[in-house]
């Protein structure tokens, strides 16, 4: 793989990963078609890290995250966690899994109905052992404390609570199994404005406090640029650039992160940026044609970009910058 | 306040509160409804009623008075007597336990057996589902009281076979049921949510599966009772569920339709005791869907 990391101990490592899911129909349940939802996706995460993915909706980013926990099946490629191979069966996770949670993007729908909080929370420990049932209560407390709940919310069922403060729930139950890391799917997008803000000084408050590692994904870039050391562009499945923020964000090489974030406004006066408008929708993951998955919506598409796919490529020598793209280097943005 | 001083104490009283607040809202949503509130009656005065049958009863329910049969309702046999001279007052009140103990009993066999094959056919999918819902479709190509005459012929005749009879029917409509509600919930975020917590199937089919279909199935079973007893009455009618002289309702109206014309008493009074307590499971069954929908609960 192309994928050259600056570090080494990386805490997750994703090698060309597919995710493809069979359309089924006719006459014997026949597999019509594929849809490729992450074709190939390659990346490092190091320990203590925030990697920031963005794409639109439907660019595989959502399915990304849920194939590492293992909610979607992995069609092909390795994932190396804590440099162990996962694998992941029949939508099951592995135990070393536990390490690893996955943040909700909806909390309204990710918290059962019927569970009181103490449950909901500590289900985890109980699950896997790690406490007995009459240690619940203050384990769980512990928790909710650490995400601004308290003894109150102990004994409340889901119903009882705002959008904010289940996202916090969320986050205590992924906690208490002091995990590795967290895989943050769109965590804010459901929430209003002033409670995301609160909500992300928390994730960030708790990711310096125990040292962990997110994958934060989002399609909110101002929230992404506020959170991510590192950011990732996908695009109909596939990583098209990869970077540290602030390279990407003032130096985006792919003409899709450059469109990307061309659509984002800017306060500053005087400094309009000129506005790359893309033209159509992207294309269905549905069977994919080869080549370049943005060849279809490039303004500088050549032959060659129809036919072959481009791979992941530092920007220069040593750079931790990586573009998929053939001409990323001629790319006059 | 920190976790180091929770104390039992306060985790008591946190955990009371929690089930007093539960209580409070069921008590608003019961008497929001005047309907409910009186299927409620009807239910709880037919259990007092069957608890303390023997103090209620003016007469022996078996005793036959010959000299005194086909009485028209009087003051010493209050709803008459029938064609054996027995006081059906006395009769229609030891009835009603033979009554719920049918609706119960069968309630309590056919409740459980639909849940565990609805979960299990909804959650596993793929073969089991399949051969689970086409033998319950197989039991649902006939209509329940068919059904269960048919269990019970083939069976020996008997208040036991009845329902066996009566469970064997009623199943396949609570496992549709609970499959639906099942299909609804498996995929869920909160599913996903504990099964990356490390939950196994029969975790997840127990913990989390279970108590959401629960509500659905109490409620209709509950609405269900009332067909229980029909299809218990009718069964007794056509003396295929519980044997004379017992004072079973359905047996009882069967007994008096030869007298229909001049003594309609004797088949009246246990119709009219079989309507009502139908009438008091369907008005409660209703209640305790808005009582027990979650969704109701959220306003």
């Amino acid at each position: 793989m192309s994928s050259v990391d600056s570090n080494p101990s990386s805490l997750l490592e994703v090698k060309d990963l597919h995710v493809y899911f069979p359309i089924r129909g006719g006459v014997m349940r026949r597999q019509l078609h594929t849809v490729k939802a992450v074709s190939g996706v390659s990346l490092n995460l190091a320990q203590g890290e925030v990697l920031g993915l963005v794409g639109e909706s439907g660019c595989g980013k959502t399915t990304l995250g849920r194939a590492l926990v293992g909610l979607a099946p992995m069609t092909s490629g390795r994932v190396f966690f804590n440099a162990k191979e996962l694998h992941h069966k029949n939508g099951k996770s592995s135990n070393h899994a536990m390490k690893m949670q996955l943040i909700f993007q909806d909390p309204y729908s990710s918290l059962h109905p019927r569970k009181q909080v103490r449950d909901l929370v500590g289900e985890g420990l109980l699950i896997n052992g790690l406490a007995r049932v009459e240690e619940l209560d203050e384990k769980v407390l512990d928790i909710l404390e650490k995400v601004g709940l308290g003894v109150d919310h102990l004994y409340r069922y889901p119903h009882e609570f705002s959008g904010g403060q289940r996202q916090r729930i969320s986050l205590a139950r992924a906690l208490i199994l002091k995990p590795e890391l967290i895989i943050l799917d769109e965590p804010t997008s459901a929430l209003d404005v002033s409670v995301q803000a609160q909500i992300l000084n928390m994730l960030k408050g708790l990711q310096k406090e125990y040292n962990l590692t997110y994958l934060f994904i989002s399609h909110d870039l101002s929230v992404v640029r506020y959170m991510s050391r590192r950011i990732g562009v996908m695009y109909l499945g596939n990583l098209v650039e990869i970077g540290p923020t602030r390279s990407v964000f003032e130096n985006p090489k792919h003409p899709y992160t450059h469109s990307l974030l061309s659509a984002l406004p800017s306060i500053k006066k005087g400094k309009r940026k000129e506005r790359m408008i893309l033209k159509g929708d992207p294309p269905t993951p549905i069977d994919p044609p080869p080549g370049c998955p943005f060849a279809d919506r490039c303004s500088n598409t050549q032959e060659k970009c129809r036919i072959e796919k481009p791979v992941l490529e530092p920007l220069k020598k040593e750079s931790s910058q990586l573009v998929a793209c053939f001409f990323q280097n001629e790319n006059v943005l | 306040m920190t976790a180091q001083n929770l104390t039992t104490v306060e985790v008591r009283m946190l955990r009371a509160e929690s089930r007093k607040r539960a209580l409070q809202d069921s008590w608003t949503l019961w008497k929001r409804n005047p309907v409910t509130i009186a299927g409620t009656l009807i239910i709880l005065s037919l259990i007092l009623i069957a608890m303390v049958a023997p103090w209620l009863a003016t007469h022996d329910p078996f005793d036959q008075i010959l000299a005194d049969r086909l009485f028209p309702p009087s003051l010493d046999y209050w709803f008459g007597t029938d064609n054996l001279g027995r006081d059906i007052y006395s009769r229609v009140i030891h009835g009603s336990r033979l009554t719920l103990m049918i609706a119960f009993v069968v309630a309590l066999i056919s409740g459980p057996i639909g849940l565990v094959v609805g979960v299990l056919s909804g959650y596993l999918g793929g073969m089991v589902d399949e051969v689970l819902m086409r033998l319950s479709d197989i039991f649902l190509a006939f209509p329940k009281l068919i059904l269960a005459i048919a269990f019970a012929a083939a069976l020996e005749p008997g208040l036991t076979n009845a329902i066996i009879a009566i469970s064997i029917a009623n199943w396949p409509s609570y496992a549709r049921l609970v499959r639906a509600e099942t299909l609804a919930v498996r995929n869920s975020d909160y599913i996903d949510a504990v099964r990356i917590l490390g939950a196994g199937h029969l975790r997840i089919m127990i913990y989390h599966l279970t108590p959401m279909c629960l509500s659905t199935l109490i409620v209709r079973v509950s609405l269900d009772m009332g067909t229980i007893i029909l299809i218990a009455a009718g069964l007794g009618f056509l003396g295929l569920g519980a044997q004379p002289p017992a004072p079973e309702w359905g047996l009882m109206v069967s007994d008096g339709r030869n007298y229909l014309v001049d003594q309609w008493w004797v088949s009246t009074i246990p119709g009219i005791a079989i309507l009502v307590v139908v009438l008091g499971f369907n008005l409660v069954g209703d209640g305790l869907r808005d009582i027990l929908d979650p969704h109701q609960r959220q306003s």
